[in-house]
């Protein structure tokens, strides 16, 4: 599975990262809470959060992640998409719960690995 | 959709049309006849030829389709001159390719005949031009890195001492939360650089991450990260001049404990976590805190330790 397929298959919009949508996931992570993801997302890890501020993208670009996916359409700042796609991270947005994209990826069977 | 990432790619390889353009040219004359047009398209594997008069001014293009119209009519024995499309679309060899690939997106023409600033054509532009361009680029890039890292990786090799070690030392601004972590990435970045096993370089930028927030988060003047490595241990030291731990036991081992203030836990820090994380991922760590003084945290992960890396991080 790569960032494309669950792009197309839960309707996320591309904020930023269009280089990134071949990446494959591995499996996802979600947390809001900074040092919970860092101690837990693996590489190649969707992660999705309600937080769409720069150091998101910090964590995301240390933890090698494939995506982040912000949920019920938290603003993303400006400077937050500018490092996004320079970073190379692919930055997608749903107006969804984050409940519903994970049910969403289940269905999908992106895989629970911890 | 589908051309944005190419076309933001393009941009920031600052590519320009003259780069990548096909230069040997292949011309005809408006009385150059259908047939020689044929011949020269099938030996040379065309599709389409730029039509220029006797100064050598550009003004028209024939094309394949052009040519199969021209047989459909029967007109075999026509010109170029009777069958050339002349309204041309043309780019200059100073654009941005990413201003050409608008324009192939736009028209939907298969080549764009390059100008130079007097008019004069200089060159051919397809799309395969420009995707091969881009493919070197990428190429070019990949390799630059394969070296660095080929380079930095054998440093402890070609440096002769009785003992080699590389300090690298990065400021840390305090409440820059723009910045936050790209102390930690260009530390993991070195690391990966020199070779060191995936697993131990994200065991060091786990530990190297929250130290660094710990600066931007909690210091009044920021602080100083530096990371010292040798062939076998990487040192991180993060110090700051306060305000200083005020409960150290309860900040190092009680998860959950935080004293970062309401409207930076907003922002998804101050689980009371880090310093315990930092812990995990450690294979020393050694922590001195003084109120009103400072604080001073070592860590040292072991670059070679099977055993280690064999952790959960």
């Amino acid at each position: 599975m790569i960032v494309r397929t669950i792009v197309q298959a839960l309707d996320l919009q591309i904020v930023a990262g269009h280089a990134a949508l071949e990446r494959p996931i591995t499996g996802g992570y979600c947390a809001d809470l900074l040092s919970c993801v860092m101690a837990r997302a693996k590489a190649n890890n969707v992660w999705i959060t309600l937080q769409a501020h720069p150091n998101v993208l910090a964590v995301a670009v240390l933890l090698e992640l494939a995506a982040v996916i912000v949920t019920e359409g938290a603003p993303v700042p400006e400077e937050v998409k500018a490092r996004a796609e320079a970073e190379g991270i692919a930055l997608l947005t749903t107006p969804h719960t984050t409940f519903w994209v994970v049910s969403e990826l289940a269905q999908l069977g992106v895989p629970a690995q911890e | 959709m589908a051309n944005t990432p190419e076309i933001t790619r393009v941009q920031k390889l600052d590519f320009r049309v003259g780069q990548v353009m096909t230069r040997q040219l292949i011309t005809v004359k408006p009385a150059t006849t259908l047939m020689e047009l044929k011949e020269l398209m099938r030996t040379r594997r065309i599709s389409g030829v730029p039509v220029i008069n006797g100064t050598g001014d550009l003004i028209g293009i024939i094309s394949l389709e052009d040519l199969l119209r021209a047989f459909e009519q029967g007109a075999t024995n026509a010109t170029v001159g009777e069958w050339m499309s002349r309204s041309v679309i043309t780019v200059n060899e100073t654009d941005p390719v990413d201003v050409a690939a608008q324009k192939f997106v736009q028209t939907g023409v298969g080549r764009l005949p390059v100008i130079d600033a007097q008019g004069c054509l200089v060159g051919v532009l397809t799309k395969g031009d420009i995707t091969r361009g881009l493919l070197a680029e990428v190429q070019a890039e990949t390799q630059d890195e394969e070296i660095a890292r080929y380079r930095a990786s054998h440093i402890f090799r070609d440096v002769q001492s009785d003992h080699t070690t590389l300090i690298l030392r990065y400021k840390v601004a305090p409440r820059d939360f723009t910045h936050g972590g790209q102390a930690s990435s260009k530390i993991k970045r070195a690391l990966t650089r020199l070779g060191a096993d995936p697993q131990i370089v994200r065991r060091a930028a786990i530990a190297s991450y929250e130290a660094e927030m710990n600066l931007i988060i909690h210091t009044d003047h920021g602080g100083q990260i530096t990371a010292q490595v040798d062939a076998a241990q990487l040192t991180l030291i993060f110090e700051d001049d306060g305000p200083g731990i005020a409960d150290l036991k309860r900040a190092v081992e009680e998860m959950g404990y935080s004293t970062t203030p309401p409207e930076i836990r907003e922002m998804g820090f101050g689980g009371g976590m880090g310093l315990k994380n930092i812990r995990k991922c450690a294979d020393q760590m050694k922590i001195d805190s003084e109120v009103g003084r400072g604080t001073r945290l070592e860590i040292i992960i072991l670059l070679h330790a099977p055993e280690s890396a064999a952790r959960n991080n």
